[in-house]
């Protein structure tokens, strides 16, 4: 676990780096609740890591901690080689962190463009008053940002509808919206929260070869919750697997498909 | 009439290309949206990218003679591609990008196809799985347009275009002799191109066109509609098509306009209307397709509007057509009619992207002759040609002025027409194919000594007005139980104007009553469905809705009588049918790439169907296999209703007379 220097060559060609972000220990508490119980992973450069469990397993809080949404009481993340201290969610994305929602949370009256670009925001430089009259170095800002947002337009194939509001589009193409507004912050690690849900067997197929391709093409981290357990299979380096707040498994989905405890959590045991 | 050669200065499409670059070295010659912007090339710029290309084909070892696979959608970097392998002295063969790769293995193989330019990633599979599948082929380097993941890929014999071309830019000084020699020594009848037919039937034929042949008709039909430098096409039907390869390159060198390449296929409406092309050929289905989405708009629209409209369409339909022939119209209704221009013709032409049209043409099926109207009577030119791959696209096409729904036009100039005793439609023009490749008993059999080529259709000139009209296929036309005669494609047509139908297959040959499979048309149908409040869970349960198949049942007994007002045809009338449960698809086999019906395979096919339809169940169970888009083969199960259709019998017809 601590070997960081370690690069393993996946099967396709890929290059999975050293640790990007390590969870240590974690305990999350609501009031009295326990969300999760004494935690600890950690997230590979170039890999893509699932969260798994049935449901209320604490998948969603443990996100949310990745995300810097939630500060754990207990236990601590590390990014990049530096511990993390509580923070803005701003300041979250200015580290290279980026994530789409389970319930979309796309700007609904928008263009699939405008809502893109709201993904650029953070990293846009001029100040209110040169936005507004688009002047001088807003004008030239704008046309930069707009170029990197044409290419993820092109990316996932989304050129048809540009120019269209995003509260006409059906479920699955709003999904992958929401995905290009992520990968329009460029980030370093990209959180999915339960990519596929609500989809049906085709448009799984496509948000698979998606998430697959920005996974190889720009070498992003990525970690995803999903509950589609074919998908996590196919798609995932490396599994974590949690139940009631707990971590009952970790590895490659071949180690976590055979591992007892799992089966038990998903397929149930039988109590005397 | 004497056939003329291509002007000897001009002897090959690297010849026009020069005179292009030469002559309007400024104008755009092609442009494509890519990154919501549109990149252009100017002539001058487009020559020295396809030389380039064709000198890094040369550094690969592309010989004289060779064959060059292009496949992919339309970009304007493979329409080089196939420029450039002409420089090179090679021969372009561009492939239907959706043929799978079992199609796809045997054209490869049959051409010996040593290079293929793929456009993306999905054509470079399918091409790998070709080279280590268990046929010939002949393929040596693969070449790739777009890089997207690619990256893994095993690169020994694999190149990205891009690579290819800088390879050649640099190695100009090189290769420059060499390329200069290989395009002097292009002559008019060095090969073109080579296209494969569909083929209804049996195998595709791979059909051998020289220079001459799409030079000549590229100028004639250039002529014909007074296409110049400055005209803009919008290049998005399928490659492989000859309809294409005569637009968007034979026309394109020979006037020197401009190719016009969407972003990507479902974005064509809206580069159309970017574009504003000034010269546009759809197939039917296309005009429908839009005439449709504007119907179902203007049901939306605010009741102010919509009332305008009905009223202006209504006046359009009425003299819109005569003020595009230039018939006598009163001043009136001129008046009324540019007032209508003003409040609806013009915003409708400018949201359909159609408002520079100076020409449009439409081919390859029969169009409804509403759908036609409703284009003409906006003002928009939309004309009617009739062709075929063998014959460099152009048999007959109407001239300005002589436009009809019903017709398919007078020879194209150049063309000589002639119906055989069997009333088979015989050509014989400068734009003929010069063979089959590799089949001598097939080009024996199509194209006599004399240079006649029997086109495969039934047909008659029109007393008077001396057009062409096409009744059905020559080997279609048959004969019922009791000898009258069947024209299933006459009757199909007649359903298929109707928007909630959108395909047809008409039963009868050497039976005592005519039958029928419908798809209906999901498009039209589901909104019906909407309007109405009918829910439905699948395309299936819509398609045997009781309301659905009713509607349909009442379409039916509209053609019956329209057929039984044609004394020869009278037999044609539907008496029974269904509505399939799947639509026929092209991956299944059962309509070829550009969508036309196989008979003989869906007979095969839906065998239980067809018996059900002339037995007396009214229900039939029925399993079909279907096949995916990724290859992979499932079944669909279903219960099809089959229903009775009103027919007018022959007997009340007479009492009638």
């Amino acid at each position: 676990m601590n070997d960081m220097s370690q690069a393993a060559p996946t099967a396709d060609g890929r290059k999975i780096g050293g640790v990007l972000m390590e969870m240590k220990n974690i305990t999350l508490r609501f009031g009295g609740v326990k969300a999760i119980t004494d935690i600890s992973f950690d997230i590979r450069e170039g890999e893509i890591r699932a969260i798994i469990g049935p449901n209320g397993a604490g998948k969603s809080s443990m996100l949310n901690v990745i995300s810097g949404f939630y500060t754990p009481q207990e236990g601590e993340v590390w990014f990049r080689g530096q511990r993390r201290q509580p923070m803005k969610p701003y300041e979250v994305a200015r580290q290279g962190i980026a994530r789409t929602f389970q319930n979309i949370a796309l700007f609904d009256g928008m263009t699939v463009l405008d809502n893109i670009m709201t993904g650029r925001l953070t990293m846009m430089k001029s100040g209110l008053l040169a936005q507004a009259l688009w002047w001088g170095r807003a004008e030239a800002e704008e046309v930069a940002h707009r170029a990197q947002v044409e290419k993820i337009i092109d990316f996932l194939e989304i050129q048809a509808i540009r120019k269209t509001p995003v509260g006409r589009l059906p479920y699955g193409l709003k999904k992958r919206v929401e995905l290009a507004r992520a990968l329009a912050a460029e980030p370093k690690l990209l959180l999915l929260d339960e990519p596929m849900a609500g989809m049906n067997v085709e448009e799984k197929e496509d948000m698979s070869r998606f998430i697959l391709d920005v996974n190889d093409e720009f070498g992003t981290t990525i970690a995803l919750i999903e509950h589609d357990m074919g998908v996590v299979m196919d798609l995932s380096d490396r599994v974590v697997v949690m139940d009631y707040g707990k971590k009952i498994g970790d590895g490659t989905p071949a180690e976590v498909r055979a591992n007892q405890d799992v089966i038990d959590a998903y397929l149930g045991v039988a109590h005397d | 009439m004497a056939i003329r050669t291509p002007d000897g200065e001009f002897p090959s499409i690297p010849a026009l290309l020069r005179r292009n670059a030469r002559d309007h070295g400024g104008l755009a010659a092609y442009r494509e949206k890519e990154f919501g912007i549109w990149q252009s090339w100017t002539w001058t710029g487009a020559e020295a990218e396809i030389r380039a290309m064709a000198m890094g084909f040369l550094a690969l070892g592309l010989a004289r003679g060779d064959h060059v696979a292009v496949i992919g959608r339309n970009r304007p970097a493979l329409y080089w591609s196939m420029v450039a392998a002409q420089m090179c002295g090679a021969v372009p063969v561009p492939l239907y990008q959706d043929a799978t790769g079992d199609e796809m293995a045997y054209v490869l193989d049959h051409c010996g196809a040593r290079f293929v330019v793929c456009g993306d990633q999905e054509q470079v599979d399918k091409v790998i799985e070709v080279q280590e599948g268990s046929g010939a082929h002949a393929i040596e380097q693969v070449v790739y347009l777009d890089k997207r993941g690619m990256r893994k890929y095993d690169h020994a014999r694999l190149n990205a275009l891009a690579d290819v071309v800088a390879e050649g830019r640099a190695a100009h000084h090189r290769f420059e002799a060499e390329l200069d020699a290989r395009i002097a020594g292009l002559d008019p009848d060095s090969t073109c191109v080579m296209l494969y037919t569909s083929g209804t039937t049996g195998r595709p034929k791979g059909v051998v066109l020289s220079n001459r042949n799409i030079i000549e008709t590229s100028r004639a039909s250039s002529e014909f509609d007074h296409l110049k430098a400055g005209d803009d096409v919008l290049a998005y039907l399928p490659m492989a098509w000859v309809g294409d390869f005569i637009f968007s390159v034979g026309q394109a060198m020979w006037t020197g306009f401009c190719v016009n390449c969407p972003e990507s296929d479902s974005t064509m409406m809206t580069d159309l209307r970017e574009i504003g092309p000034t010269y546009f050929f759809a197939p039917p289905r296309i005009f429908e397709t839009m005439l449709t989405s504007v119907m179902i708009r203007m049901e939306d629209a605010g009741p102010l509007k919509k009332r305008l409209f009905d009223h202006y369409m209504k006046l359009a339909r009425r003299v819109g057509p005569a003020i595009l022939d230039g018939k006598p119209v009163s001043g009136m209704d001129r008046l009324r009619y540019a007032l209508g221009n003003l409040a609806v013709f013009g915003p409708l032409k400018n949201t359909l992207g159609l408002t520079r049209i100076r020409v449009a043409y439409t081919a390859g099926e029969a169009i409804g002759p509403e759908i036609f109207d409703f284009y003409r009577a906006l003002g928009i030119n939309l004309k009617q040609l009739y062709g075929q791959t063998e014959a460099s696209v152009f048999i007959t096409q109407q001239p300005d002025g002589e436009v009809r729904s019903d017709t398919v036009g007078v020879p194209s100039p150049g063309v000589e027409v002639k119906i055989g005793d069997s009333g088979e439609v015989f050509y014989r023009s400068p734009g003929t194919f010069v063979e089959y490749y590799k089949n001598p008993e097939s080009t024996a059999s199509t194209k006599d000594p004399e240079g006649w080529v029997a086109t495969g259709d039934a047909g008659f000139f029109e007393e008077g007005t001396g057009h062409l009209r096409i009744i059905d296929r020559a080997k279609d036309v048959g004969k019922m139980a009791d000898g009258r005669l069947f024209a299933p494609k006459y009757v199909e047509n007649k359903l298929k104007f109707y928007p909630n139908i959108l395909e047809a297959v008409v039963f009868g040959a050497g039976r005592r009553m005519c039958t029928a499979f419908l798809n209906i048309d999901l498009t039209a149908v589901g909104n019906w469905a909407e309007r109405n409040n009918i829910s439905y869970a699948s395309y299936q349960e819509l398609s045997q809705n009781p309301q659905v198949i009713a509607a349909l049942k009442a379409h039916v007994e509209e053609v019956n009588r329209s057929v039984a007002e044609d004394p020869m045809l009278a037999g044609c009338q539907i008496h029974r049918f269904l509505v399939l449960h799947k639509e026929l698809d092209a991956d299944d086999g059962e309509l070829t790439r550009t969508r036309k019906v196989r008979r003989k395979i869906i007979e095969q096919k839906f065998a239980d169907l067809i018996e059900a339809l002339y037995g007396g169940a009214d229900k039939i169970y029925t399993e079909t296999e279907v096949t995916y888009e990724d290859g992979r083969k499932g079944a669909i199960k279903a219960t099809l209703t089959i229903t009775d259709a009103d027919t007018v019998p022959r007997t009340q017809r007479m009492a009638a007379e």
